[in-house]
């Protein structure tokens, strides 16, 4: 196959040297161009419905409405409406932001708490059940709270826990762990033993094992299951709907529909919130992108 | 299997840490997670279960056991066959697609080029974003009056004159098919990614040092690496795709009757309209014993957990 050969026509050859800046895989500058033009239409499909959402909430109640539709607001930017919404008489916005930000941050430390340990163990070890446990797990994926709501709402009222965020946080969880024990059981699985029996030698305990030596190699799936469960819990709706009463403890999700009304919908607010919704997701992405590169390939390498 | 025949040398090296446990020893490891299901899931389960098993008002009073009337009654349906298929092409359809586009979409966003970051970010943004709004843009994008992806593809020439999607039965289906894996398409690439970080370099250097060229490396030395990322990916999505419900009824709900519905938007319906909590429930049992079985297949076939 192809061995690194000097390119034959000059005039490709210093781009060829300027490609090879860029890519770890020397490609040439060519297909370097095609990538980033690929990546640009990839960034424009995915963006296209939240640009409507933006440009959506940039505009008057009218103008959303109007037949037929302008791609711009014509009356200027309603930058306003991101101002307005968190004092409408719908719906306490800044305190159900609160709700949202304390129920999913709470509900993902509380799945990688729990799921982390049993996630390597069933790694590692065997035991009897332990195929019943894995199943037993991934049947929870199955029910969705959607279902379930009938039943949530007695229980938690029997727990007397109707209309906290704790009841949310301990919902969330236990309905979003599920994914997060498999993949990070994957990504364990896929660590060789010997690794850990050097360790178990050398006399350190399993769970310094499991916190020292392990978890630095699986960040990517650790990253993988912070993502969604931060992002199911963020957008949990059902489960929030029947079992937060209070305006002020419900979540975003639940409070959008305030917005959207029998007869008139106040779409520049529900275009404006949802954006709202999504920054805080995407800080967190950005955040914690970079442990999805590294991780394996940069403990393994070299 | 071949991971059974081990060398001896192998089996002895093993034996010096005890990979063999007790339950009673698994337990402080997995009990938080027992803890966490058996006090928050069990109980709306078993419910639910209780509830197909009863007759319940419309008001919400329960009457009285019926035993397995209300299964009955749901299976003679008329419209079941129709919703069967229905969900059958919906997870199918959905899943597959979303399984391909995200294979390539998490092998280019590993390649190396700037401005990588940033795409990557704008992949994440549909998972970010709730399905329900994200739906509702769709819908309301197209929307035959006020819907601007009507327009734009009017002024693209796709389209003679805006076009009612979301009111007929194939367009919809069609139009709720495309957004399912548009939602679906960040979770499984970055599974997908997450996995391709696992792909140790040194077996990609000794691939091309064999002389293997793109094609023969991606499908006999990263697919194989990336199987067991692929399989919970599959999984969770078959799971999930059977189970949504935000799409289906915002896509398909201005359609009359039945002929749009899956099983989740019938016991919607079922819920919402007929207020038959019995009914819904027996339904919703049949649902559940159908991704059990579904996943149960799945699951002893395609090995998802490697084992040890």
């Amino acid at each position: 196959m192809a061995i690194a050969a000097p390119p034959e026509v000059p005039a490709s050859a210093p781009s060829t040297s300027r490609a090879r800046k860029y890519g770890a895989d020397g490609v040439t500058r060519k297909w370097m161009v095609t990538r980033v033009v690929v990546g640009i239409l990839i960034i424009v499909v995915f963006l296209v419905p939240y640009l409507i959402m933006l440009v959506g909430s940039l505009k008057t109640r009218s103008e959303i409405l109007a037949v037929p539709p302008r791609y711009l607001p014509q009356d200027g930017l309603q930058v306003g409406n991101y101002l307005t919404m968190w004092s409408t008489p719908e719906t306490p916005l800044p305190y159900n932001f609160i709700s949202t930000v304390i129920i999913a941050v709470f509900a993902t430390l509380l799945v990688l708490l729990v799921a982390t340990p049993a996630a390597y163990y069933t790694a590692r070890f065997s035991f009897p059940g332990k195929w019943a446990f894995l199943f037993l797990v991934i049947v929870t994926q199955m029910l969705q709270p959607a279902v379930l709501t009938a039943g949530l709402f007695r229980q938690m009222l029997v727990l007397d826990l109707n209309d906290t965020w704790l009841a949310m946080i301990l919902i969330n969880a236990a309905f979003n762990l599920s994914f997060a024990l498999w993949i990070m059981h994957s990504f364990f699985a896929g660590i060789p033993k010997e690794v850990d029996e050097a360790a178990q030698l050398d006399g350190a305990s399993r769970l310094s094992v499991l916190f020292r030596i392990n978890l630095p190699l699986v960040w990517p799936g650790i990253v993988t299951a912070i993502i969604f469960t931060f992002v199911a819990s963020w957008n949990e709706f059902a489960a929030s709907l029947v079992i937060m009463s209070t305006a002020e403890n419900q979540p975003l999700s639940v409070a959008l529909t305030k917005f959207i009304g029998q007869y008139a919908t106040s779409w520049q607010y529900v275009f404006g919130l949802s954006i709202v919704a999504i920054v805080p997701v995407i800080i967190l992405f950005a955040l914690i992108e970079k442990r999805l590169i590294g991780g394996l390939t940069a403990g393994s390498v070299k | 299997m071949s991971t059974f025949e081990q060398p001896p040398i192998t089996r002895i090296r093993r034996a010096r840490v005890r990979n063999r446990e007790s339950f009673v020893a698994a337990l402080p490891w997995i009990g938080p997670v027992l803890i966490l299901i058996f006090g928050v899931v069990v109980f709306p389960a078993a419910y639910m279960i209780y509830n197909s098993t009863r007759r319940i008002s419309q008001a919400g009073t329960n009457i009285e056991g019926v035993g397995f009337a209300n299964f009955s009654r749901v299976l003679a349906d008329p419209n079941l066959p129709r919703i069967l298929l229905n969900t059958v092409v919906w997870v199918t359809v959905v899943v597959t697609l979303t399984v391909i586009l995200s294979l390539a979409l998490a092998s280019f966003l590993n390649k190396p080029f700037p401005g990588r970051t940033l795409v990557r970010m704008a992949v994440v943004v549909p998972w970010a974003a709730s399905v329900v709004m994200t739906t509702t843009v769709f819908y309301y994008g197209l929307d035959r009056d006020y819907g601007i992806m009507n327009t734009f593809l009017v002024d693209i020439g796709i389209l003679d004159s805006p076009y009612g999607f979301t009111k007929n039965v194939t367009a919809a289906l069609g139009a709720a098919i495309v957004v399912g894996i548009f939602v679906s398409i960040p979770f499984t690439t970055y599974t997908l990614l997450a996995g391709l970080q696992a792909v140790p370099a040194d077996i990609l250097e000794a691939a091309k040092m064999d002389g293997a060229g793109r094609v023969r490396t991606y499908f006999l030395v990263i697919l194989p690496q990336l199987r067991s990322a692929l399989a919970v990916a599959v999984l969770i999505n078959v799971i999930n795709v059977f189970n949504n419900l935000p799409i289906l009824r915002i896509m398909t709900g201005s359609i009359p009757g039945y002929d749009a519905d899956t099983l989740m938007t019938y016991i919607f319906k079922v819920l919402q309209f007929d207020r038959r909590l019995d009914l819904a429930s027996a339904l919703s049992v049949l649902n559940f014993a159908i991704v059990i079985v579904i996943v149960a297949a799945y699951v002893k076939i395609v090995k998802p957990m490697k084992e040890d």
